[in-house]
């Protein structure tokens, strides 16, 4: 991108009014793997295509359980990711232990963000380079939440969201979608969004159980994570899905077009 | 420079009694405060309403007490106030969880030898339901549908579960209630008849003004007529 003389402290504005190395951390959120997430009324998932280094190397991991209510899906700096996830099971369990209850996942996201905010106004910080969708089930309304954090620090929630590497083919997928997501059973929410991140991958690679991962969180549902052959089975439901949508589309083309008189 | 740690309780409150009725919790305590034998107030309240939601009783010292209610009373205020969520939403303190931080308090003091010498009832109503619990100087939690501290312990709890029903209306919770309060003003030698009422309904907390138990009936014993202590007769104890 630019490089001025206002780039290198977080503590410096520019002359446009930017705090650049805010943005340069949310560069660094946009070069990590997909991750998606999406809710109903009662569940709420995240989809993630995970990354690997090598053909030799495992997948790197990018959803993490932060209580049985809330699970986080990162995309970014995965070492910044997991000292944030440290600090958000540590408050779980403390608020566990002092009030005999789960956290309510608004609060604790909304401490996060000022955690977030703190490393953009200190000389000798830097932001959290990554960006993430937070699923949390409210434990006393058993509403679900979906909450997206940035490194600058501003916390939004979203009824469908999507980060990382081509996440707006995901976005525009999802846009495209989300008012039939509230009444969606769970199973068709993990087919939701896997076929949003279908669209994530990229050139020849495509979705498979390797790459694959899904998290889910509901009422009446702990954080579940699906993956390896635990995941197969829904895969196989987005290939039957798109190969009937790819069949009707196929009969539209065959059938005769209307002569014109 | 090494600190004082309570050993034992100066300034005391006796009795805590409640129980949970149909539609809310009852508690009931006297107003006298004790140093001692000497009877130093006689009007002090032991309930406290903490955002008008949560009732809090306590007997044993009552320094202990207020720094109990000062501790609370701050936890409230900044759950309601310090997130950045308390801005778009209100999350009250619940009384499970007030109940569940004042065991973690308690139970922290104790392991460092110096408790808050108290016995602490905290009742509520949410969703739809009564909470009574009690936790002590040790961190220990109780939750029933009848509680007593001190000597209600001995005194009270027999009476209240004989009659306990989960269906008891207000007026007969109030009856019972101030029945133990009579017992124990009769045979606590730290009680008085001077009393105060509080209640928790879904409708919020209502603690009653301290009022006098009706003596009327009681106390018809004749040496409490013609006190032995007289110079004729054995000149009592």
């Amino acid at each position: 991108m630019f490089r001025n003389q206002y780039d290198t402290d977080v503590t410096v504005w520019s002359p446009e009014g930017r705090l650049l190395q805010v943005e340069y951390a949310m560069e660094s959120v946009k070069q990590g793997s997909a991750c998606v997430g999406l809710r109903s009324n009662t569940h709420v998932v995240l989809g993630a295509l995970k990354r690997s280094v090598s053909e030799l190397s495992s997948h790197q991991k990018k959803v993490l359980e932060i209580d049985d209510h809330i699970a986080m899906g990162i995309a970014g700096l995965t070492a910044d990711a997991r000292s944030l996830a440290k600090y958000m099971r540590t408050e779980c369990l403390n608020h566990k232990y002092v009030y005999g209850a789960p956290i309510t996942p608004a609060v604790l996201m909304s401490d996060l963000a000022d955690k977030h905010q703190r490393t953009t106004q200190t000389y000798v910080r830097r932001p959290f380079g990554v960006g993430l969708l937070v699923a949390g089930m409210d434990p006393q309304r058993g509403s679900p939440h979906l909450y997206q954090t940035c490194p600058s620090g501003n916390l939004y929630e979203f009824y469908a969201s999507a980060i990382g590497a081509r996440s707006q083919s995901a976005r525009t997928y999802l846009e495209k979608h989300y008012e039939t997501f509230a009444e969606s059973d769970k199973d068709d929410l993990i087919v939701h969004a896997l076929q949003a991140l279908v669209g994530c991958v990229s050139g020849d690679d495509e979705l498979t159980k390797e790459n694959g991962s899904i998290a889910i969180v509901g009422k009446d549902q702990n954080y579940t994570l699906l993956e390896g052959d635990a995941l197969q089975p829904y895969l196989d439901r987005l290939e039957v899905k798109n190969a009937e949508e790819k069949d009707d589309d196929e009969e539209k083309e065959d059938e005769p077009e209307a002569m014109e008189t | 420079m090494s600190k004082q740690h309570t050993t034992r309780p100066i300034t005391t409150g006796t009795s805590v009694v409640g129980l949970v009725y149909d539609g809310g919790v009852l508690l009931a305590a006297d107003t006298l405060l004790s140093y001692g034998s000497m009877a130093k107030s006689f009007n002090t309240p032991r309930m406290v309403s903490i955002d008008e939601r949560i009732l809090l009783g306590a007997s044993g010292e009552y320094s202990d007490f207020q720094e109990v209610v000062q501790k609370v009373k701050a936890l409230a205020l900044e759950q309601k106030t310090q997130s950045m969520e308390s801005l778009y939403e209100d999350r009250p303190l619940s009384a499970k969880s007030l109940w569940n931080y004042l065991r973690a308090v308690m139970y922290q003091k104790r392991s460092k030898f110096n408790p808050f010498w108290n016995d602490v009832v905290v009742a509520g109503y949410e969703n739809g339901s009564s909470f009574l619990g009690v936790v002590d100087k040790l961190g220990t939690t109780l939750q029933e549908n009848c509680v007593a501290t001190g000597f209600g312990a001995y005194l009270a709890m027999p009476l209240l579960r004989e009659q306990y029903r989960p269906d008891l209306s207000e007026g007969e919770a109030r009856a019972l209630l101030e029945d133990c309060m009579k017992v124990l003003f009769y045979r606590d030698c730290r009680a008085s008849a001077r009393i105060q009422l509080a209640k928790v309904t879904a409708d919020g907390c209502i603690i009653s003004e301290p009022y006098e138990l009706d003596q009327s009936t009681g106390w018809n014993a004749p040496s409490m007529i013609r006190p032995v202590g007289d110079l004729d007769g054995d000149g009592g104890w």
